[in-house]
């Protein structure tokens, strides 16, 4: 194996020039919870670590356009302890907080959360159901790409070589809206979803949902953005049969693997289960906005 | 021979120097390197906490750090806690009230508990559990480590 060699770059250019000018396997390193092992259990001999988190925009949290802009490599306990950015966005601090212990949410992000590209990733339902546009700039320039597009599998991204994910747009908050993110796990911290369901909703002052997005986690090689759920939502007051049309489109749309963590049949289940309880959840702090 | 860095930390408040290798982890470093073997090593792989350590005053595992990330940086460990002379009151309540037992969990335990008192000083018996759920035990069964978080919460209060 070749030396391993470290650079910590203070600039977006200099950070994408080493990924791009890199001869050998090179590695970004953002908090490091995955990276880091990954090493250490030789499933990865990377050449080179690009250490990103000395470039101010990978770390900062602003407000922007009535939204919010959060850089990828913002550990996750600083964004669990940004008040306005957890008041307009509770379902999104619900995954995050579900991310590994506090010790690894002292370091982890939301960047290297979806681009180690784990279908079971916590913060990735709740990122795709937020509408989050990724921003990512490379060698050839910046592209902005849906949260939903970067994983194509299980540790596949569709960023190309020298390509970073920079941060992520929160579009601004419609009054009456709503998101929230559950999981499944056989213990309630400190493990991996069988499934995770993350939706966001906004309602009109009637109550009617207008708008709405169902993401579901660990029932596919990716986390899906799932159509037919979120339109069993739109137009509806959310009622109890809305609720079992949104378990039948989430049913359909689950295409899950057998594993030691929960059969097929299971995971479809629950994740019908969890759906509707993620709904009303979301419904519930719809209300109160 | 790998290129070895030269990393410059401030270690319970002390200024270290140190070469080391790029993969090395801030465990590696603060035991091996430093001699700074109150730090732990469990799993290596961040799931029990044993060596967790605070970095520029966030809880961490050192096992998920790499030493050359330790450039620059404050690294506080359970060698800065306390001393035999005079304890933490966390040190203090873990012994009186049995916190321990083989005593490998304890370092990290006692380092993540001081950061969850200066986070919140009245912690309910809930927000303990969940904040020490990334400390693993083998020994005690929890319950008594709880009781020690909560006694020193107290104490520090100055409700004893």
């Amino acid at each position: 194996m070749a030396d391993l060699r470290y650079e910590a770059p203070e600039t977006l250019g200099a950070a994408i020039a080493l990924l791009a000018d890199a001869k050998g396997p090179a590695k970004v390193l953002a908090g490091g919870t995955d990276v880091i092992v990954q090493m250490e259990t030789d499933l990865i001999e990377p050449e080179l670590l690009v250490d990103i988190k000395k470039i101010p925009e990978l770390r900062q949290i602003k407000a922007e356009k009535g939204g919010f802009r959060v850089g990828a490599a913002v550990s996750g306990m600083d964004l669990v302890d940004h008040a306005a950015f957890a008041k307009a966005w509770p379902g999104v601090i619900d995954g995050v907080k579900l991310i590994g212990s506090i010790q690894v949410k002292g370091r982890a992000s939301m960047g290297g959360n979806l681009c180690n590209a784990s279908p079971a990733a916590d913060s990735v339902p709740p990122l795709v159901a937020a509408g989050a546009v990724a921003t990512v700039i490379g060698p050839k320039g910046t592209r902005e790409v849906p949260v939903e597009q970067i994983p194509t599998g299980p540790g596949k991204t569709s960023l190309a070589k020298g390509e970073i994910v920079v941060s992520f747009f929160f579009p601004r908050r419609p009054p009456r809206s709503g998101d929230a993110y559950q999981r499944f796990t056989p213990r309630t911290e400190m493990d991996i979803a069988v499934v995770g369901v993350g939706i966001d909703l906004t309602l009109d002052k009637g109550g009617t949902c207008t708008a709405a997005r169902v993401a579901l986690g660990a029932v596919a090689p990716t986390v899906l953005l799932v159509k037919e759920a979120a339109d069993a939502l739109i137009g509806t007051t959310v009622d109890d049969a809305v609720l079992e049309k949104l378990a039948k489109a989430c049913s359909a749309a689950c295409k899950p693997i057998d594993d030691k963590r929960g059969t097929r049949e299971f995971r479809i289940k629950i994740a019908c289960v969890l759906a509707k309880r993620v709904a009303q959840q979301a419904l519930e702090r719809a209300r109160q906005n | 021979m790998a290129k070895k860095y030269h990393v410059t930390t401030t270690v319970n408040g002390d200024e270290y120097e140190v070469l080391c290798e790029p993969q090395q982890t801030l465990l590696d470093v603060l035991r091996d390197e430093l001699q700074l073997t109150g730090t732990k090593e469990g799993c290596a792989t961040g799931d029990c906490g044993a060596c967790s350590v605070m970095l520029d005053g966030e809880l961490v595992c050192a096992c998920l750090v790499l030493g050359v990330e330790a450039d620059g940086k404050k690294v506080e460990t359970i060698e800065g806690m306390g001393n035999e002379k005079e304890l933490h009151p966390l040190q203090r309540n873990f012994l009186e009230l049995n916190g321990l037992q083989c005593g490998i969990c304890t370092p990290g335990i006692l380092v993540a508990a001081k950061a969850l008192l200066e986070r919140n000083p009245d912690p309910t018996e809930m927000e303990v559990r969940y904040w020490l759920a990334g400390n693993l035990c083998r020994c005690t069964g929890y319950d008594k480590i709880i009781r020690s978080v909560l006694a020193t919460a107290k104490e520090i209060r100055g409700g004893a």
